[in-house]
């Protein structure tokens, strides 16, 4: 058998890399149609200024919609009016801002004059909480499992992957039918003794239902970071532990965790940073309701800039800023994490 | 097969069941019952009639009920298996209900009118795969049009990444030049700076350049990804300076060693990258539903929201639609998830 395999070999890939090459064809011919002007260009502005050609495409769609969003963002945060375009608005200062902290009592969101903002500060606070804790136990609890003696592990792996490919309206609609009161759960329930309720109009069960459908959609991915760090962990640690006769739950408090802790720590960043965002699914399932039960801080700031009447786009992007610096505080500790896992490795 | 059930219920130690291998399996199957079975039901679902759908309780498959067409009824009438007073069954088409009594008739003899408790009959089913709700949304709502704009917002928006990006990462790993780390810092800066910051002033900007209400509106902002970026230079940077040097003494311009060189040789992290732009622009929501505020421009997501949120929800179609949306990601997790899963692992970017 493993004679009659040179002879048969490179003929095998023959047709593969024809076919490829053939669809490829035109996308060649276009680029080599470049070359010509693009040779001129490089003459007239030498290698140096090929680099600045090279990147010039990727920054200036860049600056165009992100940076320059970013600088206009403190801009608008300081104007007032129903006006769209900058140069139409009025400026107010800091008004913006003092009409968000205008609070009497700043333990009672209720006591503020931009109370809606305050409730969904104080519904993002509770899901971040929540859904950060319950989400990291999840996927860790699921990547040690993974991480086992496992038949068809790759299967397994995917099964949980799943619900992070589905784009979040999928995902809220999915969950909307099974949540309805002709739905799954209440059929399931049925057998019980429970009668048929709809289980989206109660406050509690909504905001549970919020947590629960962002975890079951994004575990997956926090699984897989996890999972990639406890195969880095030496298999030879374990075998010591083992003849030693090390309980489980000492080899992992002293072994895995320990070690794992630089993956734990970015996964957790990571998860912060997604949670504090979280909009979309959460809004196709419950629309931000029963009442404000589910409205986080991206719906409001979505809601006060492009859906009410008049649009406030001044107060939304005061709100904005607010949520941006969280955001960017979050991320400098996962860039120093991850700065420190790479100088403890190159140790 | 003695070796196949020895590795399927291979245990820790191999010295009966420890308690960790059946909490193991326990949360396996669950987590395939609760990770695969909402989609499955909803796939299900999407089969079934209007009728079928307001049961409760639902069937799992989807059924219809038979009818018939009886000598001497204008409309057809539905069969039930009624069961008669001396314990027989027999096939009979309801006539019409009064109270808990319905009046039944034998196809095969149809004069005589039988009196059936309602109690005392079921309906004769059988699984039927209902396709009305897969093509009538194409036939009478605008779902032909935001599956277009989808396929056509997707694979623009990743053509111009894989360029776009490639082309900067070219720049920023093979060139020397002033600026270079400060160009990388600020690309990477901005990872911090997700859509739901920058909102407002985005949407003015798109305004400015007449891009409101436009597919481009939706694919432009988002074709400059840092992680594309990222994910491409890193790789870029294994490329050895050698070979470029070798081609630029045989006379190739910069943009040949591009083309030619640098981007055959970075295919395989290309291909990560195609994969995650395609689902990242496919599901999109929040950008297209603000850009976009006339009806035939909605992408797939957006349309399905608007007509999920109307006052009286026709399910059946938007379950049916809510499957077709599934298929691309679908055939991506099970063609391209290993593609994914290790582009994960290894970046830590989702």
């Amino acid at each position: 058998m493993s004679q009659s395999q040179p002879a048969t070999r490179p003929l095998a890939p023959a047709p593969k890399m024809s076919a490829a090459s053939l669809a490829l064809m035109p996308v060649h011919f276009i680029m080599g149609l470049a070359d010509k002007p693009l040779r001129a260009l490089q003459k007239a502005a030498g290698i140096g200024g090929m680099a600045t050609f090279f990147l010039a495409p990727n920054m200036l769609i860049f600056s165009i919609f992100v940076l320059l969003p970013i600088i206009i963002n403190i801009v608008y945060s300081l104007t007032g009016g129903t006006a769209i375009f900058l140069n139409e608005r009025t400026f107010v200062g800091t008004d913006q801002y003092a009409h968000i902290f205008n609070c009497s009592n700043y333990l009672d969101p209720r006591s503020c004059q931009e109370d809606a903002f305050w409730t969904a500060v104080g519904n993002t606070f509770w899901f971040v909480v929540i859904q950060v804790t319950l989400l990291i136990v999840c996927s860790l609890i699921t990547a040690l499992i993974l991480n086992r003696d496992l038949m068809a592990r790759s299967f397994w792996r995917a099964v949980f992957f799943f619900p992070v490919l589905l784009s979040p309206v999928v995902v809220g609609l999915i969950w909307r039918w099974i949540l309805q009161r002709q739905g799954l759960l209440n059929y399931i329930l049925y057998p019980f003794g429970h009668d048929p309720v709809t289980w989206l109009s109660d406050r509690t069960v909504a905001f549970a239902a919020a947590v629960g459908v962002s975890i079951w959609a994004h575990m997956g991915f926090y699984t897989l970071i996890l999972l990639a760090g406890l195969q880095a962990i030496p298999k030879d640690l374990y075998e010591a532990a083992e003849m030693d006769g090390t309980r489980a739950m000492r080899v992992f408090r002293r072994i895995t965790l320990p070690l794992l802790m630089p993956n734990l720590l970015v996964v957790v960043v990571l998860a912060l940073i997604k949670a504090v965002q979280v909009f979309d699914e959460v809004y196709v399932l419950t629309g931000g309701g029963p009442g404000t039960a589910t409205q986080f801080l991206t719906q409001y700031i979505y809601e006060t800039g492009f859906v009410s009447q008049p649009r406030n786009a001044g107060l939304a992007a005061a709100a904005s800023i607010l949520m941006g610096l969280v955001l960017v505080v979050l991320t400098l500790i996962q860039l120093g994490i991850s700065k420190r896992n790479e100088n403890k490795g190159k140790r | 097969m003695s070796r196949v059930t020895q590795f399927i219920f291979r245990r820790r130690g191999g010295k009966g069941w420890h308690w960790t291998d059946i909490a193991t399996w326990v949360w396996l199957i669950g987590g395939l019952i609760i990770m695969f079975g909402p989609a499955v039901w909803l796939a299900l679902s999407s089969f079934k009639t209007p009728a079928a759908l307001a049961e409760f309780p639902p069937s799992i498959l989807p059924y219809v009920s038979q009818q018939a067409t009886v000598q001497g009824y204008d409309k057809p009438l539905t069969l039930f298996n009624a069961t008669m007073p001396d314990g027989s069954t027999r096939v009979l088409a309801e006539v019409r209900r009064v109270g808990t009594v319905a009046q039944m008739v034998d196809p095969k003899a149809p004069a005589e009118i039988i009196k059936v408790n309602i109690n005392q009959r079921t309906p004769v089913r059988s699984v039927s795969f209902s396709t009305e709700n897969y093509v009538q949304p194409f036939l009478h709502f605008d779902f032909f049009r935001y599956l277009w704009n989808s396929v056509f917002v997707t694979v623009t928006a990743t053509v111009i990444t894989l360029v776009v990006n490639s082309m900067a990462a070219f720049a920023l790993s093979k060139y020397e030049f002033k600026g270079r780390n400060a160009a990388m810092l600020v690309i990477l800066a901005t990872l911090m700076v997700p859509l739901s910051v920058i909102l407002v002033p985005l949407y003015s900007i798109i305004s400015t350049l007449g891009l409101f209400n436009n597919l481009w509106g939706v694919i432009l902002p988002t074709v400059a990804t840092p992680t594309g970026v990222f994910i491409l230079r890193q790789y870029m940077l294994t490329i050895p300076d050698e070979l470029i040097d070798a081609a630029r003494m045989d006379k190739a311009s910069e943009w040949q060693i591009y083309w030619r060189i640098v981007v055959p040789l970075t295919a395989p992290a290309l291909a990560v990258l195609a994969i995650f732009s395609v689902v990242w622009r496919w599901n999109d929501f929040l950008w297209p539903l603000i850009v976009l505020s006339r009806r035939e421009l909605y992408t797939l997501q957006v349309g399905l929201n608007i007509y999920s949120g109307e006052l009286n929800v026709q399910w059946h179609f938007i379950l049916a639609m809510t499957v077709v949306t599934m298929i691309p990601v679908v055939l991506v997790f099970i063609f391209l998830q290993r593609f994914i899963t290790t582009g994960i692992a290894g970046t830590g970017l989702k």
